[in-house]
């Protein structure tokens, strides 16, 4: 019996498993296969089923809608409603803003005078000065198309010294407010404590903000911009480089993160700060905090205070910035803070933990090749997150930080400006820049909309684009002297540069006080020669931006240059390979003169030069471009004054956008000689004013661009084989040899 | 339950030693789950077992067999899509964690047929076609999970792409009802066709609490930035209509209108700019004497004369994309495929993914207002860019627009970017058509920077077995001053070589045939970089003064170049 029910129990047992493997796992199994083999998809999950239905279009082919609304509502109508009903926090520039103050004379900003009595902070004043020196100021109310205010508005924390009282009525009381239409406000620091809002305390009306720390919540996007906090030390112009002098492969540095400020304990803003000795390991890791700021901060310390504290005074912020890779930015009571420019003037990659932070100028720079945005919910993860990131990849987030410093913030001068062009941007619409101009070398500053928005036009972006500049050049040779006998340089210069395979056309740029000479008193040439009369015949008139102008390089010249086609030809090639940069024939250079206190220039023949002067050279046309439009007309009216120094201010322009020196090219060796006995240039040369003016220039020049920006080189390019024991017939340019 | 089967497993060998009262318990808690088993069994697996008999088994799933949910008048219905959301206020990253392939992990609700309490759904078309492939798509993808406690984003299966077909408030209930709503957090809803009559307003009108919208058709007054995506609308003609590429290039219009539906103020206004400017426009209008449906969409007429849409975009440099009651337009997806470049007129519109594509480079965005002067700002805009601007047009509906499954991954792969941006995909890499990535130099040491002398350099020295021309080398390099570092590379595992073959090595080492064998190395490389990256130059760099006719003790380097 018992022997029977064992059997039975067993029997049950295994039609029981036998059962459970049919119905559990032998059914679904082939037709899971089945349809996984059919469609392709190869994961084991249950996915979005494949419906066998005939399934509706989502939009009917016909938009009978349209058609109704077309019916009822005029889109002029709905324009003018839209512009009447989004105001205050919903401003946009196409409801608060007016361009048509633009379209007449341009993007033109008018700063109000400065009224007797009234106190301005030493920033506002740098601010103000610089929108004065720059080229979109006018003085005339009537032609402006954004106003700035006299009145500081920088500091808006009640409790500052800074602060200005009875702003409200002040600016109400502007003849010109017109409910703050066309206006902008610059702002760093709002509220107060204990909750520092972003109120300033004014009705701004209609007026666009340019706001440090400002949160996303109150950025309008595309209207206020949002600014750097910078401190009162901020140079006005110029500014210090970035500190990074060279890289280094692989890029690590003594610390991964590091981070060393106060800790509020309470209110708000502290969670973060209070968090940070979670992640603190003191190895690569260093996150120090200090109780010690205000003056009872005894009566509020935590258990911890004590212990940080002494771990705070063992390091030295300096020394942790410049030898970390990653550098902490946390927010401090209000979100921006001082420590985000200075890790990215160290070369310290940002790590932003500030959620809610509109970044400065977040509407151009893509903050990501620069930064690592982190999120204060999980700053635990914050050590992983960074030391995955590929060495690759820090090298290139540390070389953007130093670019964008160097491009829009060492000054308050590039963030003024940098300010006003975005605004700009928005102005012109259609013809603004692109991402790619604002995001690379060398920046959105350097890069003027007016000239084209197209990429390929640019020096800058032909190997970001895979493309080659234009394979010919047009010559612009400068004649100052009546033509008077064939023999002339002028004429020879036109035919051994016609003759150049390159040449597209040569233009003539007469700024000689006789009239044009007869058309037939110029050679025949197989390029055509364009004459052009310059305007009010001054220096500056060699580097317009002639529309007769068509390919991508120019050969510049003086009508004295003696140059043969196989130097031309050589240059031109050269050129192809560096075509954001001058190459030429006559080096000159600088130095800095310790007696005098102040840069000397020096044509002497040296082993170094970092200038190669407009007489010989190829450059990018777009510099014609930049020369006229980018620089103030302080100095080239001073350029035109002297008529002198066209080519120094041309050097100082081209080294401040690329960073880099021209490049001189091998010339024939009596190409000096020949210079100077030229009898009309002789006179301008061996003047001793002439080089005197010329120190004076690169001492101006060198204060306006707030440093020095020419740099030093020693190389020269030769052709392959140049002088080289081989057979002269086995070199594609040797009549440069030849004396 | 899970105990009385693993007794069961071991009953034989436990049950002689219990007592018969217990047997007979045990025997019938067996039987018990037996049949518990079988019946559930037959309750899962049934009605497939019969269906997997038949051919197509699983995929004649019909969306008639999902389940019905009807949803209580009383059912609440979620907040108004809150305007200052953003990432780090409506999104629970902690859902996301840290993951080191930097992925999103998406959720998919099954498919429900929500109704309303008298049993009518609230949609009426139901599941579309285009929401249909989009789901799959996604679910296709690397971002799809089936695991819900896993998923960072999760999308409902709630179809509101036209917001015509919805009933509000219902959709808003159902929404609401999803078992992982909660207060819509990351949720993500897909919308191209938002508002309705009269006033049309730009995003959906569902109420939908925190939940992320991918809209198409955002203004800038209702898109949150950071927060929602803007997407394109998607046009059906893309899978209907194959165009082939078409190189960049003038073509024979410059200006082309094609929409149907434009108000009758901008009509008039091409029509000026038509009679002021003659062949270069060509302004068309939907064909009065078809009949509607499809055919009428293929076609535009121009007086009488019949054109073949959208083939006829292909013919034209500039294509018109003109808001009409929407601000978003399928046109556009049309114009970007035929390569014409979009002349893009919708006051306050935020473009589609704005937020990584740079639309300067493939677009032209004119003021509604400046209509008018249309013809001469783009008359303006030099020819190389005109095409730049069509072959960026092409590319950007390849890559983001051509499908529904292209415009979902896109989509995710801009959130994903937010989550992880660390790990965010790059503005070249967004941005660059292949032909671009291929031929363009992206230096990985793009700073211009001039290194100090001071670090100096490490040289490095190869060496096989020329011991005696190492030395040499040894010697003269360490006279250099700037040298830092000397590093001898020894590339010989035997390590004495034989003597008396240095010399042959020198003499014989540039014979015919060590050439050879480099420039096979040079094809095969360049086979291998797909195109050839070395560079011809005619220069090369020499001190300033090399050669000079000047002092040798002056000169830098007086050395070089001296025999």
């Amino acid at each position: 019996m018992q022997a029977k029910k064992r059997y039975l129990i067993s029997l049950l047992t295994g039609a029981f498993l036998v059962l459970l493997f049919y119905f559990g796992g032998g059914v679904p199994g082939p037709a899971a296969t089945g349809s996984r083999s059919r469609h392709g998809y190869s994961r084991p999950e249950q996915p979005w089923p494949h419906f066998s239905d005939p399934l509706q279009h989502f939009s009917p082919w016909d938009h009978s809608d349209t058609e109704e609304y077309n019916v009822h509502i005029s889109p002029r109508q709905k324009r003018d409603v839209n512009s009447s009903v989004y105001k205050g926090k919903k401003c946009r520039m196409q409801s608060c803003f007016d361009f048509s103050l633009c379209q007449r004379n341009g993007f033109k900003v008018y700063v109000y005078p400065q009224q007797k009595g009234e106190k301005i902070s030493e920033s506002y004043q740098n601010i103000l000065s610089t929108i004065e020196g720059s080229r979109f100021y006018t003085s005339d109310p009537g032609q402006a198309c954004l106003f700035v205010l006299s009145l500081d508005t920088l500091d808006r924390d009640q409790l500052s010294p800074q602060y200005v009282h009875n702003l409200k009525t002040k600016v109400q009381s502007l003849p010109l407010w017109n409910n703050g239409r066309n206006h902008l406000i610059f702002n760093l620091y709002s509220g107060t404590w204990p909750d520092y809002t972003e109120d300033l305390g004014v009705d701004i009306g209609q007026a666009m903000l340019a706001k440090a720390s400002i949160s996303t919540e109150n950025f309008r996007p595309n209207f206020d911009v949002s600014i750097p906090l910078f401190s009162k030390e901020h140079p006005r112009t110029g500014g210090d480089r970035g500190y990074l002098k060279y890289n280094t492969i692989p890029p690590f540095r003594k610390y991964m993160l590091v981070f060393k400020g106060k800790r509020y304990l309470t209110g708000i803003g502290s969670d973060t700060r209070n968090a940070l000795y979670h992640v603190h390991n003191a190895e690569d890791v260093v996150l120090l905090t200090t109780c010690k700021h205000g003056k009872d901060w005894q009566k509020h310390k935590d258990a911890r205070c004590d212990k940080d504290n002494a771990e705070y005074d063992k390091y030295d912020y300096r020394e942790m910035l410049h030898n970390s890779t990653f550098c902490l930015v946390p927010r401090g009571r209000r979100l921006g803070s001082f420590r985000f420019l200075e890790a990215l003037q160290a070369a310290c990659v940002p790590v932003m933990l500030s959620n809610g932070w509109e970044l400065p100028f977040s509407e151009v720079i893509d903050w990501n090749t620069a930064a690592v945005i982190g999120d204060e919910r999980l700053l635990l993860q914050i050590p992983s997150t960074v030391h995955s990131i590929h060495q690759d990849k820090i090298l290139a987030l540390r070389q953007q930080t130093q670019f964008l410093w160097e491009a829009y913030f060492s000054s308050v001068e590039k963030i003024v400006l940098t300010t006003l062009e975005i605004i700009q941007d928005r102005v012109l619409q259609q013809t603004s820049r692109s991402n790619l101009m604002w995001n690379s070398h060398p920046g959105g500053l350097f890069t003027l909309p007016q000239y084209s928005s197209y990429l390929g036009d640019f020096p800058f972006f032909y190997s970001k684009l895979g493309i080659k500049p234009n394979p010919k050049f047009t010559a612009v040779i400068h004649a100052v002297t009546p033509l008077v006998s064939q023999s002339q340089p002028i004429l020879k210069l036109l035919v051994s540069v016609a003759r150049s395979q390159y040449c597209a056309q040569i233009i003539v740029l007469w700024n000689c006080d006789k009239p044009l000479p007869a058309k037939h008193r110029w050679p025949a040439t197989s390029v055509p020669i364009i004459v052009i009369e310059g305007e009010n015949k001054v220096m500056s008139s060699r580097f317009q931006p002639y529309d007769s102008i068509i390919s991508d390089a120019v050969l510049s010249l003086d009508e004295d240059t003696v140059l043969s086609t196989t130097e031309v030809d050589f240059a031109f090639t050269v050129w192809q390979s560096f075509p954001e940069r001058i190459v030429g024939y006559p080096a000159r250079s600088h130095f800095w003169d310790n007696n005098k206190e102040r840069w000397g220039y020096t044509s002497k023949w040296t082993n170094d030069y970092s200038m190669v002067l407009t007489g010989a050279a190829i450059y990018h046309r777009y510099y014609h471009s930049l020369y006229t439009n980018f620089l103030p007309n302080s100095l080239k009216s001073m350029v035109d004054q002297l008529a002198n120094c066209e080519d120094i201010l041309m050097n100082f322009l081209v080294s401040a956008v690329t960073k880099l020196p021209p490049i001189k090219v091998t010339q024939k060796k009596q190409y000096k000689e020949t210079m100077m006995a030229q009898s009309s240039r002789a006179s301008r040369w061996a003047d001793p004013d002439h080089f005197a003016q010329r120190q004076t220039c690169m001492n101006k020049f060198a204060s306006w661009f707030g440093g020095m920006p020419l740099v030093h080189s020693q190389m020269r390019l030769d052709p392959v084989l140049f002088k080289d024991q081989v057979s002269i017939l086995r070199k594609k340019y040797r009549e440069i040899e030849r004396l | 339950m899970c105990a009385s089967v693993k007794y069961g497993s071991r009953g034989p060998a436990l049950i002689p030693r219990m007592k018969t009262k217990h047997r007979i318990y045990y025997i019938t808690l067996f039987s018990v789950v037996l049949l518990g088993l079988i019946a559930t069994g037959m309750f899962q697996f049934w009605p497939h077992s019969i269906e997997s008999s038949a051919e197509w088994s699983l995929d004649r799933r019909s969306v008639h067999d999902a389940p019905l949910v009807r949803i209580p008048m009383s059912s609440p219905i979620p907040e108004r899509g809150d305007l200052s959301c953003r990432m780090h206020t409506c999104f629970d990253v902690y859902r996301c964690g840290y993951n080191p392939k930097n992925k999103i992990k998406v959720y998919i609700y099954p498919l429900q047929r929500f109704v309303d309490e008298v049993g009518v759904p609230i949609s009426s078309t139901g599941l579309s076609r285009e929401y249909n492939d989009l789901l799959s798509a996604i679910s296709d993808s690397d971002f799809y999970t089936d695991d819900v406690s896993r998923a960072c984003l999760f999308i409902p299966s709630i179809d509101v792409l036209n917001q015509n077909s919805l009933r509000i408030r219902e959709t808003a209930q159902a929404l609401a009802m999803l078992p992982r709503w909660d207060k819509g957090m990351n949720h993500l809803l897909f919308n191209m066709l938002p508002g309705g009559p009269p006033d049309y307003n730009t995003a959906l009108d569902v109420p939908r609490d925190r939940a992320l919208l991918a809209g198409g058709g955002f203004s800038t007054w209702t898109y949150r930035q950071g927060y929602d995506v803007s997407i394109p609308v998607y046009s059906p003609l893309s899978a209907e209509v194959d165009l082939p590429e078409r190189q960049p290039g003038p073509r024979r219009y410059f200006i082309l209108s094609s929409q149907t539906a434009i108000h009758r103020e901008y009509r008039v206004e091409l029509e000026r700019l038509k009679e002021e400017n003659g062949e270069a426009l060509l302004l068309l209008d939907k064909c009065s004497n078809l009949s509607q449906g499809l055919a009428s969409v293929r076609k535009r007429c121009y007086k009488g004369q019949v054109y073949d849409y959208p083939q006829i975009l292909q013919e034209s440099s500039f294509c018109v994309v003109l808001r009409g009651a929407r601000l978003g337009q399928a046109t556009l997806s049309d114009v970007l495929q035929a390569g014409c470049v979009p002349v893009i007129m919708a006051d306050s519109y935020i473009l589609p993914f704005s937020e990584v594509l740079d639309w300067k480079r493939a677009s032209v965005v004119i003021p509604e207002e400046k209509l008018p002067e249309m013809y001469t700002i783009l008359k303006s805009i030099p020819h190389r860019q005109v095409e730049e601007m069509q072959r960026q047009a092409r590319w950007f509906w390849e890559a983001y627009f051509s499908s529904m499954k292209a415009i979902g991954m896109t989509t995710l792969q801009i959130i994903n970017d937010r989550i992880y941006p660390y790990a965010a995909r790059t503005y070249e890499e967004w941005n660059n058509p292949p032909v671009v990535k291929w031929t363009s130099v992206n230096s990985p040491l793009f700073l211009p920077l001039i290194p100090p002398r001071s670090p100096g350099f490490t040289a490095v020295v190869l060496t096989y077995d020329r011991i005696e021309s190492l030395f040499r080398v040894i010697t003269e390099i360490s006279k250099v001053p700037s040298l830092a570092k000397l590093l001898v590379v020894w590339n010989n595992q035997n390590k004495s070589p034989p003597e008396g073959y240095k010399c042959s090595m020198i003499s014989e080492g540039l014979t015919s045939f060590f050439f050879l064998s480099r420039s096979e190395c040079i094809n095969k490389f360049a086979s291998v970089f797909g195109t050839m990256p070395l560079k011809v130059v005619e220069h090369r760099a020499d001190p300033v003064l090399y050669k000079d006719d000047f002092p040798e003790k002056l000169k830098s380097f007086p050395n070089i170049g001296s025999l």
